[in-house]
């Protein structure tokens, strides 16, 4: 989970209310969809997909096979764990660490699109930005999110997003996917105020 | 988790935890030109060394300074020890000046429990007497999994001086802990005694205690998965544990002849320092077989998991129990 209240962490309680917000078949259509505007973006050139652990991994696999099957220049894809980088390590639980795996020729110089589940404060994406510059210094680099649930507290703008949820705070999206979860669904679940 | 101290009673999930973790780092910090992480900026980690050491106390404060920590070094040689300041009143001392953490090695067994009873801080045992050395036993689990895959049902024979080593204490509770089965080989005079029933004396295991005990180490080698070397202690030896230096490498040093009789996949593992010709030969401790230099290098990679899951997060959970 990249994104402390964005998705998992479902409360022993269990949330009061919870709906589907995307099926199976819509997060299909919207993968595509995202695939052909990083195409129309930055086509001929090949971008660096870089997931952000856990479902953005997943995410940025997705997002590359479609890019290929749909002719755009073969994407490299990665894995960038932002943990080490979080401000906000000191106020909740330590969280496990998870691999980075970052192509071998490094990130000079290459156009990368930083993908994860949900964008909420933006944090997540600002610890990614701080340590992407230890890898190297690209060209550019944009962002894909499946959803964007708004209550942004940084300056951080995504390029491409699969779907605008407006949320409250009491709110929780939970992003399903089948290498992690064994289904594809995005839900929006609902807790009573302090429940959380 | 609040203090490491031992790995007596470390639950399974948390030993995976930490060496997941280390894997992470070492594999995210690879080939890497700038080795320094932000997560512990602004925190303050003290080694605190009463006994002499390089690659503990060097490998802690490299573990550290790549994770930003702000590292201070005291060897008691040099401090207000040789004046008379006592374990306590040194450590209370360096946590009023705001250490957030004490890496001790104390001759004496027990001192880091001692400790951590003692200061607010966040206590690391870095090695107390012939007790416990618990990131040397992580370390060495991180070089045996990254070679052997799976510890579950491997076999670990451990050589040598097992009654002074913390070494061959920490590895054994641990690697039992992993699944693995222990052989320990040594002349009858530096084993302790009855070792081979503590798992009576340990009420928390929970499982049974795999180790046995054997003096010939030509019949142990032959399906051992791994085999570690442990130095022969002799500043710790006041009185004759075998007649001599030479006896002791031809009975129970890992020579050549005996390399041939493991099998080919098998792991040397020596805690270091060497001590060549006497437990190692030379050719031995340079062969691929031996996996001393990981050893060293996973060290650091152990070491800033265990600061990471001690220092950067709210403290009141253990590694493994994490909210995913």
């Amino acid at each position: 989970m990249s994104s402390p209240s964005g998705t998992g962490a479902v409360g022993a309680a269990g949330p009061l209310r919870q709906r589907e917000l995307l099926s199976a078949a819509e997060v299909a259509r919207i993968v595509a969809r995202m695939a052909h505007q990083i195409i129309e973006r930055t086509a001929p050139e090949p971008v660096v997909m870089v997931g952000i652990p856990t479902r953005g991994v997943p995410l940025a696999h997705r997002l590359a096979d479609r890019i290929r099957e749909f002719g755009g220049p073969a994407p490299v894809v990665g894995t960038l764990d932002v943990t080490l980088y979080r401000d906000d390590l000191r106020r909740r639980p330590t969280r496990p660490l998870r691999a980075t795996e970052l192509p071998a020729a490094g990130l000079d110089d290459a156009l990368v699109v930083l993908v994860d589940d949900v964008l909420y404060s933006g944090r997540t994406v600002a610890a990614a930005l701080d340590a992407l510059r230890e890898y190297g210094r690209p060209r550019a680099v944009q962002l894909a999110v499946l959803v964007d649930r708004g209550h942004r507290e940084l300056p951080i703008r995504p390029d491409y997003v699969g779907k605008n949820v407006p949320t409250s705070r009491d709110e929780e999206i939970g992003v399903l996917l089948r290498e992690t979860d064994h289904t594809d669904a995005v839900m929006l679940r609902a807790y009573d105020r302090g429940q959380r | 988790m609040r203090h490491l101290l031992t790995t007596t009673g470390l639950p399974r999930k948390t030993v995976t935890a930490l060496l997941d973790s280390a894997e992470a780092l070492k594999q995210s910090l690879l080939g890497r030109e700038v080795r320094k992480l932000p997560t512990l900026r602004g925190r303050t980690v003290v080694t605190l060394f009463y006994e002499s050491s390089t690659r503990t106390r060097v490998s802690f404060e490299i573990a550290g300074k790549w994770m930003s920590a702000d590292v201070v070094n005291i060897s008691a040689g040099g401090s207000a020890v040789v004046k008379g300041e006592s374990l306590r009143d040194t450590a209370l001392t360096l946590t009023a000046m705001g250490a957030d953490c004490v890496v001790l090695r104390h001759p004496a067994s027990g001192a880091a429990h001692r400790l951590a009873g003692w200061v607010a801080a966040h206590v690391i045992n870095a090695g107390d007497g012939t007790h416990q050395h618990p990131t040397q036993a992580l370390l060495d689990a991180a070089t045996l999994r990254e070679r052997l895959g799976d510890l579950n049902g491997r076999t670990v024979t451990i050589v040598g001086d097992v009654l002074h080593s913390r070494v061959a204490r920490s590895n054994i509770e641990l690697l039992i802990t992993l699944g693995a089965r222990i052989r320990l080989v040594a002349p009858p005079t530096l084993l302790p005694w009855d070792v081979a029933h503590w798992g009576n004396a340990l009420a928390s295991t929970d499982c049974d205690w795999p180790v046995t005990v054997s003096h010939d180490l030509d019949a142990a080698l032959p399906g051992s998965d791994a085999v570690m070397m442990l130095r022969v202690q002799a500043e710790r030896m006041h009185g004759e544990f075998f007649p001599s230096g030479r006896e002791y490498a031809i009975s129970y040093g890992l020579t050549e002849a005996r390399l041939g009789l493991l099998p080919e996949h098998a792991v040397v593992l020596h805690p270091g320092p060497m001590l060549r010709g006497m437990e190692i030969a030379h050719s031995v401790a340079d062969s691929p077989r031996a996996a001393i230099t990981e050893q060293v290098r996973n060290g650091v990679h152990v070491r800033m998991a265990v600061l990471y899951y001690l220092l950067a997060g709210r403290d009141d959970q253990a590694p493994g129990e994490e909210q995913v």
